[in-house]
């Protein structure tokens, strides 16, 4: 297995919070080497680096600059999206802690690529020391010429304002993020039309996740052909995997992605107790029983879940199936912005039916109705908070049906029809 | 103890609030993070300043409120001097959340979502605070506790008074 660092490699080291710090390991030269570049250029060599969005959905980054640049609608903005909220994911927030001016590196090579003069960096209120120090580095990044007017002598400027969102899971979906940039609740538009087209204030806007920007850098310094080589060949690359749950060492690990989920468990210092199963994109994917598969977006598609985020989430025997599903169902019931009934209703409904049976009053007959309440949300649900919302009940009650049967309401025998 | 029994107080200083609002008159755009000052500093949004809000930044009253209510950092009604605040998240229940959350609910008297009659504490649940390696966590007043023993839950509030 390659032993490959890209975005965790000074996490041992002083930390390259500091300007100073992150310079003398050649911090910056990638972006003066994209200024030498055209935009069109840059948008080149990502596209061939097959760089795809690390915040979950696996679309290709170079392309996704490229529709925003060939948009003639004017400004044009790009936004940075720190806003992590989905239960098990903590990588961007050690990346903004440890590596702020990587992350601000790429954001700024990926504004001169898209065509833009303004960026918005969206970031959870409650990672108050992360945002201060990312502004400390947007200061330190302004006084040395990387950010600004003219950046390094070029005619390309920019701005980067930064936005503390005030506690909402939503707020991360691209366009209920636009709404809170803006000011108002965090509902999300029906797309297309997709941000490139129209986005932050009706512009074209890209939206980039912060490990997706901190890529960049390392696939302009090191070209494109190093960065394919690493890895899985459809998306090489690394992936910071974020590993907790029934581990004995929890934690965030860069491996290549594709990497086998027995090698992760294994940097996670092995499952604590034994291991029962997994949710490998957080509570958005659905529950995988095996512990040999390969950590890549295909693979775990074909195996009827996805990688999303990449929040590692391993659970052992001793903890209830009934228990987790139900946990996650409130979670999207708190969580769900209210605009659609099928998801308001059924993430509500879902709950109180879980609710119950954890409390081992489960009536056996609602067990198929949240199967098939989980088919019509897939399919009309508008937005990924709503189409996922039931992932894990439906996968749980597939997986462990004994679990919930022994939950059934005994006595009178009213629910034993 | 139902919430709408917390009692506001009687006299709110609101000569703070002009020096929050001078840099963002008229400035729709801008309310998520004024409100996000204003709670900072009186520990909710009491009304006559989201009046006053709406005012300043040029945004109907209805606005104010629509967003007030929408976002979980905000509160509209008053809450206690310290926020004690479980971690509820998938993660940190896999590591038992909900134990120490009966724990802390028993200790406090009240019930996730309330306010001790005292003022002194504030109860909340809230979704994943991006620390899962710690899990479980519990935060007070900003402070996190991390891989927190179940008997050692209600041990944390010894800190404060
Ligand atoms: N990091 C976190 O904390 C969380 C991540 N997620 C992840 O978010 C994912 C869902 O996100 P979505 O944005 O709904 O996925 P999506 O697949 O609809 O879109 C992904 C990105 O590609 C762009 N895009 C897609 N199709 C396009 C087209 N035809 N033309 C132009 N641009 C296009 C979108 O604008 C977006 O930026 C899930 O896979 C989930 O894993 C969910 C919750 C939290
Ligand atoms: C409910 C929901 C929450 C999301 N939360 C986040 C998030 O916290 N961070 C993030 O980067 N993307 C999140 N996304 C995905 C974004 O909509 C978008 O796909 C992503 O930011 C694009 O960046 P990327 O292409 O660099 O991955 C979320 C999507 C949904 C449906
Ligand atoms: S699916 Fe749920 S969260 Fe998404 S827009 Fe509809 S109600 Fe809101
Ligand atoms: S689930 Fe508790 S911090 Fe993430």
């Amino acid at each position: 297995m390659q032993d490959i660092k890209i975005i965790t490699r000074h996490l041992n080291t002083a930390s390259s919070a500091d300007i100073d710090v992150y310079m003398a390991d050649g911090g910056y030269q990638a972006l003066k080497k994209a200024l030498s570049m055209t935009p069109d250029e840059v948008i080149a060599e990502v596209k061939r680096s097959k760089l795809v969005g690390r915040g979950g959905a696996a679309f290709p980054t170079g392309l996704k600059w490229e529709l925003t640049r060939k948009e003639k609608a004017n400004p044009k903005y790009i936004v940075c999206n720190a806003s992590e909220g989905e239960p098990g994911t903590f990588k961007d927030r050690l990346i903004l802690k440890n590596d702020p001016h990587m992350v601000l590196e790429g954001f700024i090579i990926a504004a001169y690529a898209v065509g833009t003069s303004q960026g918005f960096i969206h970031a959870r209120e409650v990672y108050t020391e992360e945002i201060e120090l990312f502004q400390k580095a947007i200061d330190q990044a302004t006084e040395r010429g990387f950010l600004g007017q003219n950046i390094m002598g070029s005619n390309f400027s920019l701005d980067i304002q930064f936005y503390k969102s005030a506690g909402a899971y939503i707020c991360g979906e691209e366009t209920a993020l636009f709404e809170s940039l803006e000011g108002h609740r965090g509902i999300p538009a029906a797309r297309p039309p997709y941000p490139v087209q129209v986005g932050l204030m009706d512009k074209p806007t890209t939206v980039n996740n912060v490990e997706t920007l901190c890529n960049v850098p390392a696939i302009i310094n090191n070209g494109a052909d190093w960065f394919a080589a690493i890895g899985h060949p459809d998306y090489p690359g690394t992936k910071l995997f974020c590993l907790s749950g029934n581990v004995k060492e929890p934690g965030v690990f860069e491996m290549p992605l594709g990497t086998n989920l027995k090698d992760l468990l294994e940097a996670g210092g092995g499952v604590d107790g034994k291991f029962k199963a997994v949710l490998p994109g957080g509570i958005s994917s659905s529950l995988l029983t095996e512990m040999d598969v390969n950590l890549d977006f295909k693979t775990l598609a074909k195996a009827g879940t996805m990688l999303g985020s990449g929040a590692v989430i391993v659970i052992n025997s001793d903890t209830s199936m009934v228990n987790v599903a139900s946990n996650v169902a409130h979670f999207f019931d708190e969580e769900g912005c209210g605009k659609c009934s099928i998801c308001r209703e059924g993430t509500r409904r879902a709950a109180e039916i879980l609710s119950r049976f954890s409390r081992g009053q489960g009536n056996r007959n609602e067990l198929e109705w949240l199967l098939e309440l989980h088919e019509v949300m897939k399919d009309t649900a508008s937005c990924g908070l709503g189409q996922v919302a039931l992932n894990v009940a439906a996968s749980a009650i597939r997986n462990f049906k004994g679990e919930f049967l022994a939950q059934v309401r005994k006595e009178e025998g009213v629910w034993l029809r | 103890m139902c919430n709408c029994e917390t009692k506001a107080p009687e006299v709110i200083d609101l000569s703070k609030l002009d020096n929050i609002l001078d840099g963002y008159r008229d400035k729709a755009d801008m309310l998520i993070q004024v409100l996000l000052k204003i709670q900072k500093e009186y520990n909710w949004l009491p009304k006559e300043a989201l009046y006053k809000v709406s005012q300043a930044l040029n945004v109907p009253v209805n606005r104010v409120y629509h967003v007030a209510t929408f976002y979980k950092l905000f509160s509209v009604i008053p809450k206690g001097k310290h926020n004690v605040s479980v971690c509820v998240g998938t993660a940190c229940h896999v590591f038992g959340a909900p134990k120490i959350l009966d724990r802390l609910e028993k200790s406090l008297g009240i019930k996730a979502g309330e306010t001790t009659p005292d003022l002194k504490f504030s109860l909340e649940t809230v979704n994943c605070l991006g620390c899962c390696a710690l899990g479980p966590v519990v935060v007070v007043d900003g402070h996190y506790h991390g891989k927190l023993p179940t008997a050692d839950a209600e041990k944390i509030l010894a800190d404060y008074d």
